[in-house]
């Protein structure tokens, strides 16, 4: 008996029109556990040994959407999303939070694995042990409000019709994507809930390319039985207790952090990193939380936390704006990295990236990326299609957002991510605006700079095999590993990752599952392993970018120049000192000195094929 | 000293809808009171989220005349006398789902297995959806007293009847377009 799982997901292949159940074998589960983990496994076993070749918009690429075993049972429910990046060609765990998983585990499976590419648009419905593929015409070309609403309606009627005598049915769990999934914008996301999003990776471009709107589940059952159900009780308990006994209770959320980390951390992404400072009280959370937030505390299921808060523009020319928070990165991302410090602007394109299912965060260091070239009379207003994105105006960067989803004029261009955006650019205007680009390995980065010394580490981002990603960096003295754990259990970073709930971790994985995990054996094995299975895969990338180690494990050139303004002001990190860290952090993660994982610390963890497949990328 | 009549009320869950965080810790408190376990179907209290933001809450109010007792052919549904609230005799009952339409809120559903409906039962008097909410300190569903005063049977709603007013108020004209 496996506890805690489904024990089995559903695959299924859109060229073909098929669905087939496989079951989940104990000795992978031990190992890799869920979530990422399982990903990494299932992405590394069926297309590993061609990985360069395999195109992450082709038909041939997979997109997984993995559940973990404590889905459901502590605090909270995320799903992650995975497959080969169209941003990095590795692979990304991408997770959000939203009712999806919940539903899929009730309806009897961990996870689903998507391949082929459907001759039309279509959605993906799984009910109680029962998984179709479903025309979507009508839903194609909806945003992300409409798509809700539109296979909620759907939905609960077939439910009904199918079912009439069991009362009212409520409204399925889905992920998503609009016009920029659609139109296969690399930095598309996979959205739930209209503004949660599996942003990192470009998956939303990954359901396009197969023409699949929608995966949509409703389960009745229970969730899995659990090998210790007393023990989950206490500890529920204990989290609750823990939680509750917080005052703040998260009231503000992350998003607090839009001034503070400006104004006093100095590393929150202005004008596209041209600074990392600002002073605007403006966007300071109690404008939000006094003039925008109609609901203080919301959450999904199983959540104690409720971090998240629903946000309205309720007057003037952005008027019916609805998005969450915003949150941190989204309030630095679609606030001050585009110049925008009014609360109701913030909102705004928040919302905005939200209904077209872009990225919030990676879209919008595009669009600064975007309006610092228009700042330098690279870019102009004629190959903007007529928009002019000055910092701050929100409404011309709710165009621009518009022009990336729809790739129109040179929307098309920006639609394939800063990265690519910047090589194609620096071609068609004949001088090289790469120095403007701010991504790990295609990764546009996360909210968080590195030049004070004292916010994230010099190389957490260069090192990550989740390139930008914010939450999957190598904290000193800490591996990535750490980072897999969360991704793999699929647990909330805010509600459990942190605080004194974090220790409860093991012993919730403990109750539900009956396997002994500890942390120390996470970080030594099992999440070892992911990390090196993501290293290879990010490595031999391809096929359209290919990252050499020496070079792209490293810093983008914008943050060695020192910052110009502010309380650490010429502060800057020094190259050379971070190429010696970088030496003796290969060393310590089992690289090689060109950054390759070595044969022996590949052998150790059990990964021959890996290391037969990488052998070639060895000088 | 003069002795003072304490009236006894009968216990009403006092619904809040625009507090309800959509976090669903009733359902689990709930689930695991009857069921011994997470089970969000069969929970007795479902939140539902028709528009994302607009969760609502939805479980019996107790109607002075219990439509839903009087619609059974088989006498599976009775009212316990010391809470007011509608018990389901399992064994008796056939699922036919006649209670379900006699509810002017459609609020009772079938249990998952199909076997008998599900309606709040109060927990004997102490319902644990209700505590778990007033100890998060939302508060969207709080132990009240029924009081006189109060016309309870106009909380047997569908929650579609609910989301529609919910929206407006949380969304303004902005939400008409959910609707």
């Amino acid at each position: 008996m496996t506890y805690g799982y489904a024990g089995k997901i559903a695959e299924v292949d859109l060229t073909e029109n098929k669905v087939k159940e496989r079951s989940l074998d104990k000795s992978i589960l031990l190992q890799y556990v869920g979530g990422r983990g399982l990903a990494v496994k299932v992405l590394w076993d069926r297309l590993g040994n061609r990985w360069r070749e395999i195109d992450p918009l082709g038909p041939d690429n997979l997109l997984t959407a993995f559940t973990g075993p404590l889905t459901g049972y502590m605090a909270g429910v995320r799903i992650c999303v995975s497959g080969k990046s169209p941003l990095s060609n590795g692979i990304v765990g991408s997770t959000a939070s939203g009712e999806f998983p919940l539903e899929l585990k009730c309806a009897g499976f961990d996870g689903i694995v998507v391949k082929g590419r459907a001759k039309s648009p279509v959605y993906v419905l799984v009910t109680d042990g029962k998984v179709e593929v479903r025309d979507a015409p009508n839903i194609w070309g909806l945003d992300g409000k409409e798509t809700t609403q539109a296979i909620n309606r759907e939905v609960r009627g077939l439910m009904k019709e199918r079912d009439p005598t069991f009362g009212l049915w409520r409204e399925p769990g889905m992920l998503y994507i609009g016009l920029a999934g659609e139109n296969r914008v690399r930095n598309a996301a996979v959205m739930q809930k209209w503004t949660h999003a599996c942003g990192y990776g470009g998956y939303g471009a990954v359901m396009g390319s197969k023409n699949l709107k929608a995966l949509v589940a409703k389960g009745t059952g229970p969730l899995p039985d659990v090998a210790d159900p007393e023990e989950l009780l206490n500890l529920q308990e204990k989290y609750y207790d823990t939680m509750f006994s917080d005052p703040q209770r998260a009231f503000w959320g992350t998003g607090a952090g839009a001034f503070s980390v400006g104004a006093e951390a100095s590393s929150e992404p202005v004008r596209n990193w041209q600074e990392e400072w600002h002073g605007e009280k403006s966007i300071g959370v109690i404008n939000f939380e006094t003039r925008n937030w109609v609901k203080r505390y919301w959450s999904d299921f199983g959540c104690a936390r409720a971090c998240m808060k629903l946000a309205v523009v309720k007057s003037g020319p952005l008027k019916g704006a609805i998005t969450d928070n915003p949150d941190y990165e989204l309030g630095a991302y679609c606030g001050a990295n585009l110049g925008i410090y009014d609360p109701d602007g913030v909102v705004y394109v928040s919302s905005v990236v939200d209904d077209l299912g872009l990225s919030g965060i990676n879209s919008a260091n595009t669009m600064g990326f975007a309006a610092e070239l228009y700042q330098r009379d690279i870019l102009t207003k004629q190959d903007l299609d007529g928009i002019e994105p000055k910092w701050g105006d929100a409404e011309a960067m709710g165009e621009l957002a518009k022009l990336i989803a729809e790739r129109r004029a040179i929307g098309d261009v920006l639609a394939e991510g800063t990265y690519r955006a910047a090589k194609k650019l620096s071609d068609l205007k004949g001088m090289d605006v790469t120095q403007y680009a701010v991504h790990f390995k295609g990764i546009e980065v996360g909210a968080h700079g590195i030049r004070t010394g004292h916010h994230f580490p010099y190389l957490g981002y260069a090192l990550s095999v989740q390139g930008g990603d914010h939450t999957s960096i190598p904290r000193p003295p800490l591996s990535e590993a750490l980072a897999t754990m969360g991704d793999s259990l699929v647990i909330c970073n805010m509600s459990l990752g942190r605080g004194p709930v974090r220790g409860l971790i093991w012993s919730f994985f403990k109750a539900v599952t009956g396997w002994d995990l500890t942390q120390e054996e996470w970080m030594n094995n099992n999440g070892r392993r992911i990390i090196q299975i993501q290293r290879a895969a990010l490595l031999l990338s391809g096929p359209d970018a290919i990252w050499d180690p020496l070079t792209d494990d490293d810093n983008p050139h914008r943050w060695y120049t020192p910052l110009p303004s502010g309380p650490y002001k010429g502060s800057a990190p020094n190259r050379d000192e971070l190429i010696e860290m970088r030496k003796k952090a290969y060393s310590e993660l089992g690289w090689d000195q060109n950054g390759i994982p070595t044969t022996e610390e590949l052998t150790k963890m059990g990964l021959t094929d890996v290391d037969k497949a990488i052998s070639p990328l060895r000088r | 000293m003069c002795a003072r009549r304490v009236r006894i009320f009968k216990p009403w869950i006092v619904r809040d809808y625009v507090k309800c965080t959509g976090c669903r810790l009733c359902e689990i408190a709930c689930s695991m009171k009857h069921e011994g376990r997470i089970w969000p179907e069969a929970s007795r209290i479902r939140v539902f989220m028709l528009i994302p933001g607009v969760e609502v809450p939805h479980l019996c109010t107790q109607c002075s005349n219990y439509p839903c007792v009087n619609s059974c052919s088989v006498e599976a549904l009775s009212v316990n006398e010391e809470t007011g609230a509608v018990q389901v005799d399992n064994e008796k009952c056939t699922a036919c789902g006649l209670c379900i339409k006699a509810c002017p809120g459609e609020i009772p559903h079938l249990h998952p297995d199909r076997t008998h409906v599900v309606i709040c039962d109060l927990c004997g008097g102490d319902p644990e959806c209700v505590k778990v909410c007033e100890r998060a300190g939302y508060f969207a569903i709080f132990k009240g007293n029924r009081t006189a005063s109060i016309n309870y049977d106009l909380y047997a709603k569908n929650p579609e009847e609910i989301t529609a007013n919910l929206v407006i108020n949380l969304y303004g004209e902005k939400g008409e377009e959910f609707i």
